[in-house]
């Protein structure tokens, strides 16, 4: 077993956890810091339609393709209609169906949606468009357009940009005269663009959508007009000219058809609303990870019930602080009593606090310690004398717990968590140590015990550490190979150094 | 603290990570260690490989047993009590003598039947031993140390302590009680350890914990300079100690007996690292010089010639051993 052995396991398990870690946070996302939070938005279709007297079918454009949006729940909220939902050329749709319905009716469509740059529109290349169908005057006059703006564009981004510059002068413009009349609406723009733009031989079309806005209320379906540059879709708004996808845009549907349809019934009514809130980035993560059919996800920690998964975020810092005993006594050769007492005594300040634990544990340890001195004298066997410590310091503990809680100092209870087991141990520990070695070396290995067991402490309280431990606990394999590694020191440690004074050859008296 | 790593280890100083993880681990095989881990069976191999003990009265078994001590030590008004599993000399009582109906320590404590039945009730049931596993306690003869070392210790009995590497003596101390230490021969209760020329057999400076002693605490006397009798025997019997259990790196601790000479008191397969400090001289830089040059297959009598050769006080540097050679 050689050195290189451990060298190139430490290195496989150290690029294994680091891999993992990354595929993690980069791709899936889990945050690295604790308590990440990410902006979702609740966006709900309230649907109203009076009912005919036979069957009635409403059919809602859902939102489908959401570039740098993902969708995260869906629901559909309606009493007695029957529901199907189905790809459609211009998206997706939702449609509720009922034989016989009475009254004004309201049905809803609810979506939590969060942002996610990995989202990208489709790739494949649309077709090229059929030239619009137009009378003869229009078809010239839609030839002088586009053979006007084509001399002042260079490619399609700018030819579209001119093309919709010259649609916003409306009237003005001689050409835009013949196609649109005064009360033209954006949409109607958006939708005379796609038309010009299939006679330049562009595919484009038309996508409605929503502005995901911080305050919760109503929100108007606004236009954008989505071209095709031959790579990849472009995103204009025809009314601003501004070019490229807003951030916060969510499309909804696209084409030139309304949000919602009704058939066999009427006074159809749409009503869009947003609200954000916060969501624990986690949450999102778990999601993505399904998404991208990553089992990685299912198989953490996140699938446990809560309860268990307490339990966990404890166990997991449990190494954490076996590496710290670790390093203090094989780096500075700290000595304590027992191997790992000191991580069970740190587990339990959790719950207590530093400074609490410290005095407590003082407390019982040196109250114990009498009751050991007593016991002494009366000659116990091994066994039954430290039954008898355990006791008293069960009773202690409860006797402190009692008083502690009479005199209205919280902490005291939480000393329940106290493993009395090894406290006891540590007690016959030290009584041994004290008679064989001296009260000196006693209390030196108990107070090195309790210097260990407070930097455990601070350590395993560091919050990003333990979030980080439970979110990845693949890190743990990173400790294993820090414990490999460490396992072959084989230089002094920092007490020696001390230890051996006499040696130097600086302060030797020889 | 960088400069003082840097001069421990110009000095072949052997630290604890070092003994563990390259020598104990590596040369002393775990199911090796009952052998030296349980003094009875330390006992019985060296009786039968020949090598001379303190001798057995009896054994104490069991909670019932103890009882027996009376008749055990009827015609043995001297004695000692060790745990068969104590580990750095805890647990082990001395009987020096009676008064009365008591037991009187060799420090001249008055103990009665009572005490120490408490006391082996504990270590029967394990007080001392690693781990705290039930124990057997050895009743065994008194060692009566020469008159030789009353100049340099206070009661009890000094012991030589050799760290025997795969055959060859390396390292030798001797161990002197001293008031603190409550005449235990043991370093870390207070003992004065006192390094040893392996060509020689005379006495160096001593250390008490990390500082050097010129003169005993106690009885004022020097401490270098004592020439320890039956120096090759011990040689002999520590090199032996190798064959006998098959441990690679361990220190053996001999007693030097007024009538019977030296005596193995106990194996041990973690041996401590301040007999560095008794030398003043680094167990590394020593147990590279054998890695190095010692024939491993040679017998007792070669080791030994090639110990005292090589280890003559004080060692140089790795590099001028052919000039030894």
């Amino acid at each position: 077993m050689n050195n290189r052995h451990i060298y190139i396991l430490a290195a496989v398990l150290t690029a294994l956890g680091l891999s993992l870690f990354f595929y993690k946070s980069r791709v899936l996302g889990f945050p690295i810091a604790p308590q990440a939070q990410t902006q979702i938005w609740t966006i709900e279709a309230a649907v109203t339609f009076e009912p005919g007297p036979a069957a009635v079918k409403a059919t809602l454009r859902i939102p489908g393709l959401t570039p740098g949006h993902s969708l995260m729940d869906e629901n559909f909220i309606s009493r007695g209609f029957g529901l199907t939902t189905r790809s459609a050329p211009a998206g997706r749709e939702a449609q509720w169906a009922v034989r016989q319905a009475n009254g004004t009716q309201t049905v809803y469509y609810r979506a939590l949606v969060y942002r996610d740059p990995n989202r990208k529109a489709e790739d494949t290349t649309p077709a090229f468009p059929e030239p619009p169908q137009l009378d003869e005057a229009s078809k010239i006059a839609m030839e002088g357009l586009i053979a006007d703006v084509r001399r002042q564009s260079a490619d399609v981004a700018s030819f579209t940009a001119e093309l919709l510059r010259r649609i916003n002068q409306g009237q003005a413009d001689q050409y835009i005269r013949l196609f649109l009349d005064r009360t033209s609406t954006a949409a109607d723009r958006a939708h005379l663009a796609t038309v010009l733009l299939a006679g330049a031989q562009i595919p484009a079309r038309v996508a409605h959508g929503v502005v995901l806005r911080d305050r919760a209320g109503v929100v108007r379906p606004e236009v954008l007009l989505e071209v095709h540059d031959g790579e990849q879709w472009l995103y204009f708004n025809p009314a601003t000219l501004q070019q490229g996808l807003p951030p916060d845009f969510l499309i909804w549907w696209r084409g030139d058809e309304g949000l919602a349809q009704i058939e066999g019934g009427s006074d159809l009514n749409v009503t869009l609303a947003v609200q954000q809130s916060q969501l624990d980035a986690i949450v999102i993560a778990e999601r993505r990870a399904q998404q991208l059919g990553s089992h990685s996800a299912e198989f953490s920690l996140f699938s446990l019930p809560i309860a268990t998964q307490a339990v966990y975020a404890v166990l997991l810092m449990i190494p954490i602080g076996a590496v710290v005993i670790m390093l203090l006594r094989n780096f500075i050769g700290i000595k304590t009593f027992g191997t790992f007492m000191p991580v069970l005594v740190a587990l339990s300040f959790r719950e207590t606090r530093l400074l609490w634990g410290l005095v407590l544990f003082a407390i019982i340890v040196s109250m114990g310690l009498l009751i050991r001195f007593y016991l002494e004298k009366l000659r116990l066997l091994l066994v039954p004398r430290l039954t008898c410590v355990l006791t008293v310091v069960v009773l202690l503990m409860a006797g402190l717990s009692v008083l502690s809680h009479r005199l209205g100092i919280q902490p005291g209870l939480s000393i329940a968590l106290f493993p009395m087991v090894i406290i006891s141990m540590t007690i016959e520990r030290m009584s041994i140590v004290w008679d064989e070695r001296g009260a000196s070396e006693a209390i030196q290995e108990g107070v090195g015990s309790l210097i260990v067991a407070a930097l455990a402490y601070l350590v395993m309280g560091i919050v990003w550490l333990e979030h980080l431990i439970f979110v990845f606990p693949e890190l743990l394999l990173l400790v294993i190979s820090v414990t490999l590694l460490i396992g072959r020191y084989t230089g002094y440690r920092l007490l020696e150094l001390r230890r051996f004074k006499a040696m130097a050859p600086g302060d030797d008296a020889t | 603290m960088l400069f003082r790593y840097r001069s421990l280890a110009s000095q072949g100083v052997l630290g604890l990570n070092k003994r563990n993880g390259d020598y104990i681990l590596k040369f002393n095989p775990r199911s090796l260690y009952p052998l030296v881990d349980d003094k009875l069976k330390t006992k019985r191999l060296a009786l039968q490989a020949g090598i001379a003990v303190p001798e057995l009265y009896g054994v104490i078994e069991t909670q019932h047993d103890i009882r027996r001590l009376a008749d055990i030590v009827r015609d043995h008004p001297e004695f000692a009590l060790k745990p068969a599993h104590g580990s750095a000399g805890d647990g082990i009582v001395v009987i020096a003598g009676r008064s009365a109906a008591r037991y009187r320590t060799i420090s001249g404590m008055l103990l009665d039947d009572g005490f120490l039945a408490h006391h082996l009730s504990n270590a029967i049931n394990g007080q001392f031993s690693l781990g705290g596993v039930p124990d057997v306690v050895i009743v065994e003869y008194m060692v009566r140390f020469s008159a030789l070392f009353e100049r340099v210790s206070f009661q009890g009995v000094p012991d030589v302590r050799v760290i025997v590497f795969r055959g060859y003596p390396v390292m030798a101390m001797v161990r002197l009680p001293t008031r603190i230490s409550h005449g235990k021969a043991n370093l870390h209760q207070g003992a004065v350890g006192a390094g040893i020329d392996l060509a020689s057999g005379t006495t160096l400076d001593g250390v008490i914990g990390t500082e050097v002693v010129t003169h005993h605490p106690d009885t004022a006397n020097p401490v270098a300079g004592v020439q320890i009798p039956d120096w090759d025997t011990i040689l002999e019997i520590s090199a032996r100690c190798y064959e006998l259990t098959g441990l690679g790196y361990i220190g053996v601790d001999i007693v030097l007996d007024r009538d019977l000479g030296p005596l193995v008191l106990e194996l041990n397969a973690r041996p401590g690292l301040a007999i560095q400090i008794a030398n003043r001289q680094g167990l590394l830089r020593r147990l590279e010089i054998c890695e190095q040059y010692a024939d491993f297959s040679a017998g007792v009598e070669q080791r030994i010639a090639f110990a005292k050769r090589a280890f003559a006080h004080p060692v140089g540097e790795v590099l001028g051993m052919d000039v030894v050679m």
